[in-house]
């Protein structure tokens, strides 16, 4: 007889950490104070840790500890985050604490990620897109011990996360269904919660936070600074995709053309006769600048990724719209929300730094690794999908009696950038980015097969129309104003792609330029925002232009 | 501050006055009057230095798509190849209105 197997030794494992750490606790809570040791006897070297931060939200209690334990004992962790928004997000390589990262996005830490891989003081694993990195988290970087942030929590250690629950359910659930151990920040402990969005029981250890995690109001974008060109884009977006399509589920980007189209839906929209035949149903983070669409009565439902700081009470008196439990406050869910942007939307709309003379899009340039959060899941094409909606059937081909149709993925960009660099370019700088950090893709942040159309100030190419790569080259080279690609257009190959339709100039789609006034926009500035939501909307101070 | 000179020689003559634009950063003003001759010219005041290239390539493909014989006079406060294309736009279109 053979000796029998031990199937258990994961939890045994976690068992012996906690019991080592015993006597930090009080039931589940563990004094503020003792947080780094906590984090040094429950963490071990080599471990797989998920520290919560994402471009909104971060664990910053946590994170901060994470910079303080000692490197003797803790040490060649492998990081996984789905955003590296934070310098400790990074002190921590240069500490010795930490030597892998699997990660989605680093917007504000990109060029510091670019230099630390280029030194060796950071390996990556791979930059996912969310979703490969939230499924990851169940196949193979089950992780040892998650680091989470909680508004609220009660005696009990349930958990009130709020509008900002986000990925935190599927952070804890990879770790609590798997023996990992979950630590979790939390803000405040009362002794009722407004309701539970993680129970108790997948809950570790509890410490109550020095000051309230750290929140950023990522999607708000002032009105003031949107300007004649993303109106005219805007216009030409509305009448020549959202309408030709009939588009009714989206998804918008962060940028400011976005938010121009939502601030032109009960104004030039209106005008058009859209309303309830487009744009009805969104995943979207709850923007204030589509407030005045809400108000007007063009949106049916918006589901959210995250929440966005000062449109909590907004969103309490608007539930019919917007995702909110019993207790009035919205639940957001960022992998949920993924899923559905990937799958279950006509279209997504976004924006790039760089477009290749193929379509290629990448936010990543020389010098900065920024990764892509949700665009890539958003901006591509899911092949097993079988939608019977207009928008996605209008790209079927007619030719072949099995096609399917296809998702609307939409960049709106200007050919120059505020620096006046060119967005279209041969080679996206993200080739030589590839090389520098032994990456094994070339970081494209969507791919040109599935990008169905690009809209700039000079047009709209309807690339899905295009039959060969030379087509859409020319397709792209129309519409890419003085840039070294669009000065390779000639005026007869223009000529044609307008008499096929595959690209339209504003007098072709019967835009006006000189109608992009910002007089068209239903909201100019934070405060028509405001006065729109009926004083519900409370804009962070750094958007206030009073008080 | 430069100040550029360009000439082309364009087919559909500019019968009117227009004045697009405002002089704002990242913006500028074109102010179009029919040609004083055979030519159209182009007489540019630009706030960023070193763009000669770009200004030409933005008025060849401007001029390819919409050969306006007229003369311009643009007051640029360094606004990006995009927004000079919008208001050479608008000229084009505030001279076709019939008003």
């Amino acid at each position: 007889m053979t000796e029998e197997k031990n199937w258990h030794t994961h939890r045994d494992a976690k068992n012996a950490r906690l019991a080592s750490a015993s006597s930090l606790f009080n039931g589940k809570f563990a004094k503020t104070e003792d947080v780094v040791e906590v984090l040094n006897t429950l963490i071990k070297p080599g471990d797989k840790v998920v520290l919560e931060g994402d471009n909104q939200k971060q664990a910053s209690f946590l994170s901060e500890a994470l910079t303080k334990v000692d490197p003797e004992r803790v040490h060649d962790l492998h990081m996984i985050m789905s955003s590296i928004s934070c310098p400790e997000h990074l002190d921590i390589f240069d500490l010795g604490i930490a030597s892998k990262m699997d990660f989605s996005f680093a917007g504000p830490q990109s060029t510091r990620v670019s230099q630390m891989i280029a030194d060796g003081t950071m390996t990556v694993g791979d930059i996912h897109t969310y979703l490969e990195l939230f499924g990851r988290l169940f196949i193979d970087l089950i992780p040892n011990v998650v680091l989470v942030a909680a508004d609220k929590v009660d005696r009990e250690g349930n958990l009130y996360t709020g509008f900002n629950t986000e990925e935190t359910p599927t952070i804890v659930e990879a770790a609590a269904f798997h023996d990992g151990i979950v630590i979790v920040q939390a803000n405040e402990v009362v002794d009722k919660l407004p309701r539970v969005d993680i129970p108790s029981d997948w809950v570790d250890v509890i410490i109550p936070a020095d000051k309230p995690y750290q929140l950023e109001p990522l999607f708000t974008r002032d009105p003031q600074a949107i300007t004649e060109l993303q109106i005219l884009m805007g216009m030409m977006a509305i009448k020549g995709i959202y309408a030709k399509h009939h588009v009714q589920t989206l998804n918008h980007g962060v940028g400011f053309n976005t938010s121009a189209i939502e601030l032109l839906l009960p104004t030039y929209g209106e005008q058009l006769g859209l309303k309830g035949k487009i744009c009805r149903n969104w995943e979207l983070n709850p923007t204030p600048t589509l407030i005045p669409a809400i108000e007007s009565g063009w949106v049916q439902s918006i589901h959210s990724f995250g929440g966005e700081v000062g449109m909590e009470k907004y969103i309490a008196a608007r539930p019919d719209i917007f995702f909110v439990g019993k207790d009035g406050t919205m639940r957001s869910n960022r992998a949920l929300g993924q899923v559905a942007g990937q799958y279950a939307l006509d279209m997504f709309v976004g924006s790039t730094l760089q477009i290749d003379q193929w379509g290629n899009s990448s936010t990543v340039t020389n010098g900065r690794l920024s990764g892509f959060g949700g665009a890539p899941n958003m901006g591509s094409n899911p092949t097993g999908r079988r939608h019977s909606t207009p928008a996605w059937q209008s790209l079927k081909p007619d030719d072949d009696p099995l096609a399917k149709g296809q998702k609307l993925v939409v960049q709106m960009v200007e050919t120059f950038g505020a620096n006046k660099k060119p967005v279209f370019v041969d080679h996206l700088d993200a080739e030589e980015v590839r090389k520098e950090a032994k990456l094994a893709n070339v970081p494209i942040m969507i791919y040109s097969e599935d990008t169905t159309h690009i809209v700039t100030e000079e047009g709209i190419a309807y690339l899905y129309k295009t039959d060969s790569m030379e087509e859409r080259k020319a397709a792209i080279e129309a519409i890419a104003g003085v840039t070294p690609v669009g000065l390779r257009s000639n005026p007869e190959e223009v000529k044609k792609l307008r008499e096929k339709g595959i690209v339209a100039l504003p007098e072709d789609l019967g835009v006006r330029r000189e109608d992009a006034k910002r007089s068209l926009l239903a909201a100019q500035t934070m405060d028509d925002i405001v006065e729109w939501s009926h004083g519900l909307y409370n804009p962070p101070a750094k958007f206030r232009s009073w008080s | 501050m430069e100040k550029l000179h360009f000439e082309y020689q364009n087919s559909t003559p500019v019968k009117k006055f227009a004045h697009v634009g405002v002089v704002a950063s990242g913006d500028l003003e074109i102010l179009v009057y029919p040609a004083d001759g055979e030519k159209t010219t182009l007489d540019i005041t630009t706030g960023s230095d070193g763009f000669e290239k770009v200004w030409q390539n933005v008025l060849d493909r401007f001029f390819a798509r919409y050969p306006l014989n007229g003369k311009f006079i643009v007051h640029d406060f360094g606004a990006t190849p995009g927004v000079v294309n919008l208001r050479l736009t608008q000229a084009m279109e505030a001279l076709k209105d019939e008003k």
